[in-house]
Formats: C-alpha cells, structure tokens, sequence
C-alpha cells in the first residue's frame, strides 16, 4: 500500500490535535507516515501509533524552527521523490498551507487547500464563499497535496507501528534566506488553541470596551473553551488581532460556536459558518447572525452571559 | 555585490475579487468563478499591501508599481491603487488565463516580476475569494528570495529588512537580505482613502497592459486547461435548520444554560 505523508505539527512534544486528524483521515487512502521536523519526535510516538501511524520520518535539525518554511518544503520534496507516496497531508494552518505551497511549485504538484473531507481519487471537499458553496475538487498533476482545515475531521484511534526512520536531508542555502531571530509568545493562559478547540466563545461590537471581554473570557474559561472576536473588536483594539474569526481571520469550525454581542456581517459569517452547534446572545432581533444559530437569545449580553456562566457552575459543581 | 542603491523598487500586488457582500457563485459551464455575477472590488488585505508599499516609499524613496492580473475590469482595482498613491501599473490580462489555479497565476506572477525586477514585493496575505494564503510562499520558492508572510510590522533600511511574523503563539521576528516577497495581515496599518487629487492624478498614470504572448507563455500553459487542479461539482449548502430564538425574560442565560445541556456541552 502507497504511503500517505502526513506532517505533523507539534511544539517540540506534544503532537497537535489536527495531525491526529490528519493521520485518520490518511489510514483510509495508504500507509500513515508522519513526517517529524525538529526535536520531540521519542515523546510523541506513542500518540502517533496511536492513531496508526506506520511510520514516523525523523529529521531532527534545528533549520525546521530556525527558517521561515523553506526548509520543511525542501524536506517534503526529498520525501516525495524517495518514497513515491499517493499523497502527502499537510494542516490548512497558516504555516501548514505555505510549505503545501512550496512544495507544490518544487513537484509541479496540484494543491487543494481548507479541505473538509476526502473522497476516493484524492477528491477534496471545500467549503468556499463564507461557507455558502461545497465544492468538490481533483487534483490532476503531480502528487496531491493535501491541506486540511483542523477540526474537520474526528480524529479516532487507529493502531500502526510507527516505526521511527531518521531521515537526514541537506537543507540548501536556497532555504535559509528568511531567518527567525526571536519568538514573542503572547500570553493566553492555559486556553486552547482557536482553530483546534471544540468550543469557540467569540465576542464583538456589543461588549462596548476592551475590559468587557473578560466575560467573553470567564465564560470561555467555563467551558475550557478558546475565546475569538469579530473585526469590529479587533479593529477597535479590544481583542489581539490573531484572534479574528472571520473573512481576513480564522476560520473555524468547532462543535460549538457562540457569538456574544456579534451582528454577523458577512466577514464574520465566513469565519465561523461550517461549525456544528452555533448559540448566539444578541440585544438586536434583527441581527442576521441569528439565521444561523441553533439556540439563540435576544437580550442584554451583560444580563444573560453572567446568568449564564453562574449556572455552568451549577451543573458542573453539582 | 556593492551597497544596495537608496532608491526601492516596490511591486504591490493586487487582485480583483467579488464583492463579500454580494452573492458569489460559480460557472456551471467549468466551475470556475462567475465574475459577472457579483460587483467587483479590489482584495481587501490588499489595501494594507498598497498601504505598506506607499508608506516604504515615503521613507526609502523610489517608486511603487501595481501588478495585477485579472480581465479587463480589474483596470478599476488598479485604478483605485494608483489613485492611493502608487505610480504606475501592470495590468497582466488574456483570456487565456480564466481558470488559472494558484500554481499557474504564481508562475504568471513570478514572470512579470522578474521581468520588471524589485526590491520588495508586497502582498495581502490571503485573497476573499479563494483563500488559500500560498502565494507569497509560491512566489518566493519560483523567485528565490526571502519569503517574509504573514507581517503584522515590516521595517527595512533599504538592504536588511525584518518583520513580525503573526502566528497563533503571538509572533516570530525573522530577517532577510532584499530583495523579499513580504506578505501582510490587516493589523500593519490603517489604509489611507484616496483622496480627490489623488483619483484625479491616478487616471494619468501609466498602466501597461502585458499577455501571456507579452510575456513569453505559451496559452496551454495557462489558465483552467494547465491548472494542475480543478472543481469537478459544487452545490449550494443546505440552509441551517431553523433554531430556537427566545428573548430573555431574565431567565435567558438559565435558558441557554439547558440547551448546552441538553446537547451535553455541559
């Protein structure tokens, strides 16, 4: 059975959720083989067999952390033409679909980007236009590659060896021109990560200020949830910029999303239309993100949130 | 090489996109975008581009170009660039390239710009309708030269340039030689309006217009035919199912509390 590449993004330990789902969706095309750039691959072994993993490509080198992109493409690209795989499956992240990207003009390879899910052939299913349209595209040249939006797919366990194989690949000064000098890391306590977490509690124009949104976050934090906001917040300074949800933002697609104080304009409608469970708390009846919602509430968000929050701590203290 | 010459070259890349507010749909003929269906506008993330590249002017000096590829109508994207500010423009346009996939349009791109050479290339980072955020990063890979994505801050002295590379952690510093592809995300600045003298000034500009003759590319290597992927179906999503709305009675977050129950969210 052909080899399906899958690269894994992780922290230097920990495997992130979405190669999991990753690993899942390629046990049903070939032979997982994770590709491991950097340190940590021993730690996260046992993760990986555990979603069935045959094999886990090691190329533990410092130019993976220490050059923007480059180098994992030049990697992909030495692996593509080593082992032949049907596919290669990368995360539809910022990082994930740039070095798809590169490798994509490196093999003259076809790239399907934000794929939602996999048919036979290698046929993705996008979800385009602020999730109004699903499509189903093909790639016809080269080896598909494969960019797959996190949360998309269930990530169920699998069982596979997950043989570790280091690979050593020369990578060339031609990969080494936009040099990473400092990593800020900004500070965003013990949440999870936007596009990774099942709950989403968003907040927008109805908060009124910056301090507000420690309700959007106490709420948030209630549910073990990862806090987003519209471009109306972020515009206005209240919420950091890296987490928008929307058109010029993420785009997320958790189990449940909730949108506190935000209209649903179109730009944020596009961010958040493909997640599964959708609640909304709005003062405004008329406000056009209640189209979208499973539950809604019309009412004062400053009322209904901290009612809200109290009785979450009802039900998980009793 | 000797000291970099003062004087930049900036290339700002512009793409033509239908309007988000308006209904966006694709041809059943090739499932390719409709472009008569909806008004057109130009990329938003590009006004920040545009933005950038004037403002690096203003502080190096030399000139900004606007590269746009796209058919006829995308003059008016074009137009609205150099009435910002820019000065000149390439308007890269043949109706052999409707259709081109992201691989294509980055080989037509790379072309032009090797063609007209730069010192800073400047982009949105991702484009409102096909979203794929790759082409800086495919452009830089065909080019050569630093690929500098997702800048939240760019500063050059007109030969080391550096950056703010947004991430979800927060954000990396990374430093390059020019010449650079830089991408950029919306927080970099706030995009000037055009002002009256500037949409006057803007219709005496010089925009060339290349084809893929122009620029040396044989037709079958462009547009949907060459593309290495295509849309085989599309269909309308279903609408959502209509949900329970209720207004609060000051029982409302007590209400929302037994939903997220009910679907054992909590």
């Amino acid at each position: 059975m052909a080899e399906i590449l899958v690269l894994a993004e992780h922290d230097g330990e920990t495997v992130k959720k979405v190669t999991t789902e990753l690993l899942t969706l390629a046990r049903g095309f070939g032979e997982p083989a994770v590709v491991w750039t950097g340190p940590g691959a021993e730690a996260a072994q046992a993760r990986l067999a555990e979603f069935g993993a045959a094999k886990i490509y090691v190329a533990d080198s410092a130019d993976y952390d220490d050059y923007v992109v480059a180098p994992k493409a030049e990697l992909l690209a030495q692996l593509v033409a080593d082992k032949s795989p049907a596919a290669v499956l990368v995360a539809a992240t910022s990082e994930g679909r740039e070095v798809a990207g590169r490798l994509a003009v490196k093999t003259g390879s076809g790239i399907l980007t934000d794929v939602t899910g996999l048919s036979e052939g290698f046929v993705g299913e996008q979800s385009i236009f602020g999730g109004a349209i699903t499509v189903q595209s093909k790639v016809r040249a080269g080896t598909p590659i494969i960019a797959v939006r996190p949360n998309a797919v269930s990530p169920e366990p699998g069982s596979g060896a997950a043989a570790m194989e280091p690979v050593s690949v020369t990578i060339s000064d031609a990969a080494k021109t936009a040099k990473v000098t400092g990593r800020v890391v900004a500070e965003r306590g013990e949440r999870p990560e936007l596009t990774e977490a099942s709950i989403v509690v968003s907040g927008g124009r109805g908060l009124g200020s910056g301090e507000h949104f420690a309700l959007i976050e106490q709420l948030a934090d209630s549910l073990g949830a990862a806090v987003g906001a519209s471009r109306a917040a972020t515009d206005a300074g209240w919420y950091p910029h890296s987490f928008q949800v929307g058109q010029t933002g993420k785009t997320v697609s958790p189990q449940l999303y909730m949108a506190i104080g935000i209209s649903g304009a179109i730009q944020h409608r596009a961010g958040m239309q493909t997640s599964k469970t959708i609640m909304v708390v709005n003062k405004d009846p008329e406000a056009p993100i209640f189209e979208l919602a499973d539950f809604g509430v019309v009412g004062d968000l400053f009322k209904v949130v901290p009612q809200l929050i109290d009785e979450i701590g009802k039900r998980s203290a009793g | 090489m000797g000291g970099r010459q003062q004087v930049m070259n900036i290339v700002v890349l512009v793409k033509q996109v239908p309007d988000t507010w308006s209904e966006r749909t694709l041809r059943p003929a090739d499932n390719t975008l409709d472009r008569d269906a909806a008004d057109a506008v130009i990329n938003e993330l590009d006004d920040y581009a545009i933005e950038e590249g004037l403002r690096q002017q203003e502080a190096h000096g030399g000139e900004v170009t606007i590269v746009s590829m796209g058919p006829e109508k995308a003059a008016e994207a074009i137009r609205k660039a150099l009435s910002m500010g820019a000065d000149k423009a390439v308007h890269v346009s043949d109706e052999a390239l409707r259709g081109s996939d992201g691989l294509v349009t980055s080989a037509v791109l790379a072309n032009v710009l090797q063609r007209i050479g730069f010192d800073l290339v400047i982009l949105g980072s991702e484009s409102t309708d096909a979203r794929m955020g790759t082409l800086a990063a495919m452009l830089a890979e065909r080019l050569g030269v630093p690929q500098l994505s997702f800048a939240s801050k760019v500063e050059t002295d007109g030969s080391a340039i550096s950056i703010h590379r947004q991430a979800d952690y927060g954000y990396d510093t990374v430093e390059a030689a020019l010449p650079a592809v830089v991408s950029v995300v919306e927080k970099i600045n706030e995009p000037r309006y055009p002002s009256f003298k500037g949409i006057m000034a803007a219709k005496k500009k010089p925009v060339e217009t290349l084809t893929v003759a122009d620029l040396g590319i044989d037709p079958a290597e462009a547009g949907l035919a060459a593309s290495a992927t295509e849309v085989v179906s599309f269909a309308n999503r279903p609408p959502r199912a209509a949900g329970t709305i209720v207004t609060d009675d000051g029982d409302g977050g007590a209400k929302a509390a037994e939903f997220l129950a009910s679907r054992k969210f909590i």
